[in-house]
């Protein structure tokens, strides 16, 4: 039994690349947002904000390392069937530019940024079909949603909420993907916690 | 009755209420510790530390856990009451942990999840 809604017709796979492209422009703003170098950011580095907003941007960065991982973990199972493999590639792309991002903006504050760990304990034991690993990644979409929804308000520089802000959006939208690709509803509630 | 036996009485009785109120909802509390699973496992360390062993447990006590020099030094053993202080706003009852959340601000919503985190600890997976 498969769980994956497959898209039935051109003008859907059309909506879903413009979606995956849209997505890839938000991560842009965020990019552009951290790298900028703007005064404020400037103004910030090395004072107390900074050490604080450094904190935020390493439990991030450490948040994403881990998600790269699990789509790897996802990737090489051999579960995944086209086209949620190539979502699932798509989706650890951008964990990766939000790594590289968050990784930049740390170092950029006069932080060190965190590595990623050597091995993550992932329940691979539990990851038997296609839709299990779909849940799994959901879960951890749904949590990285809660957590730079946790974030954004402490970070001393708005700009960095701001940017924060933009990736918790994009967790948002891969949450919803994986969703709709288990048969749920895509968007189960009006807000997020 | 004096009046501060009636006092005293009707104080007892208002805190019973409150206690009632704040009875925590495991079934609530587990949808609420979805917010917790991007850093949080029960069996395993994650970005933040296993939760099972969860109560009775030094903060910072994880063996093999990278925790920040904050958390190292909160001399607390975790408990309904000592958790329910810091899930309230984590950053401000230890300023420079690495759990970098606004935490829950919702005292229902914390005994929910105080209560879930009481039964999951409990499970056969943290028997294990």
């Amino acid at each position: 039994m498969s769980f994956l809604i497959v898209p039935k017709d051109i003008a859907v796979a059309r909506a879903r690349r413009a979606f995956l492209g849209k997505s890839g422009l938000v991560l842009s703003g965020a990019a552009v947002a951290l790298l900028a170098g703007r005064d404020a950011l400037a103004a910030t580095k090395g004072g107390k904000s900074a050490a604080g907003d450094v904190r935020i941007l390493n439990t991030a960065l450490g948040l994403e390392y881990q998600g790269i991982a699990a789509y790897q973990v996802g990737a090489e199972s051999g579960l995944l069937q086209k086209p949620v493999l190539d979502l699932a590639v798509t989706f650890q792309g951008h964990h990766k530019e939000h790594a590289d991002v968050l990784a930049k903006t740390i170092t950029k504050l006069g932080g060190k940024p965190v590595s990623a760990k050597a091995k993550y304990d992932f329940p691979v034991q539990n990851l038997k079909t296609q839709a299990d690993v779909l849940r799994f990644a959901a879960g951890l979409e749904k949590g990285a949603v809660s957590a730079y929804l946790g974030a954004v308000p402490l970070f001393g520089n708005h700009d960095l909420a701001k940017a924060a802000a933009s990736i918790l959006g994009d967790e948002a939208m891969h949450w919803a993907v994986l969703l709709n690709a288990l048969g749920e509803a895509p968007v189960p509630v009006a807000f997020v916690s | 009755m004096s009046a501060r036996l009636l006092a005293g009485l009707l104080l007892a009785l208002a805190a019973g209420a409150a206690d009632a109120a704040l009875k925590g909802d495991p079934k609530a509390g587990k949808e609420i510790y979805t917010r917790c699973l991007a850093c949080h496992m029960l069996a395993a360390d994650s970005v933040g530390p296993r939760h099972c062993g969860l109560f009775g447990r030094r903060a910072g006590s994880v063996k093999g856990f990278e925790y920040s020099n904050a958390m190292k030094r909160y001399k607390v053993v975790w408990n309904e009451k000592t958790l329910d202080r810091f899930l309230a706003n984590p950053m401000k009852v230890v300023p420079g942990t690495n759990m970098t959340y606004a935490g829950v601000p919702d005292p229902k919503e914390r005994a929910d999840l105080i209560a879930y985190l009481k039964e999951a600890t409990r499970s056969a997976e943290c028997r294990k």
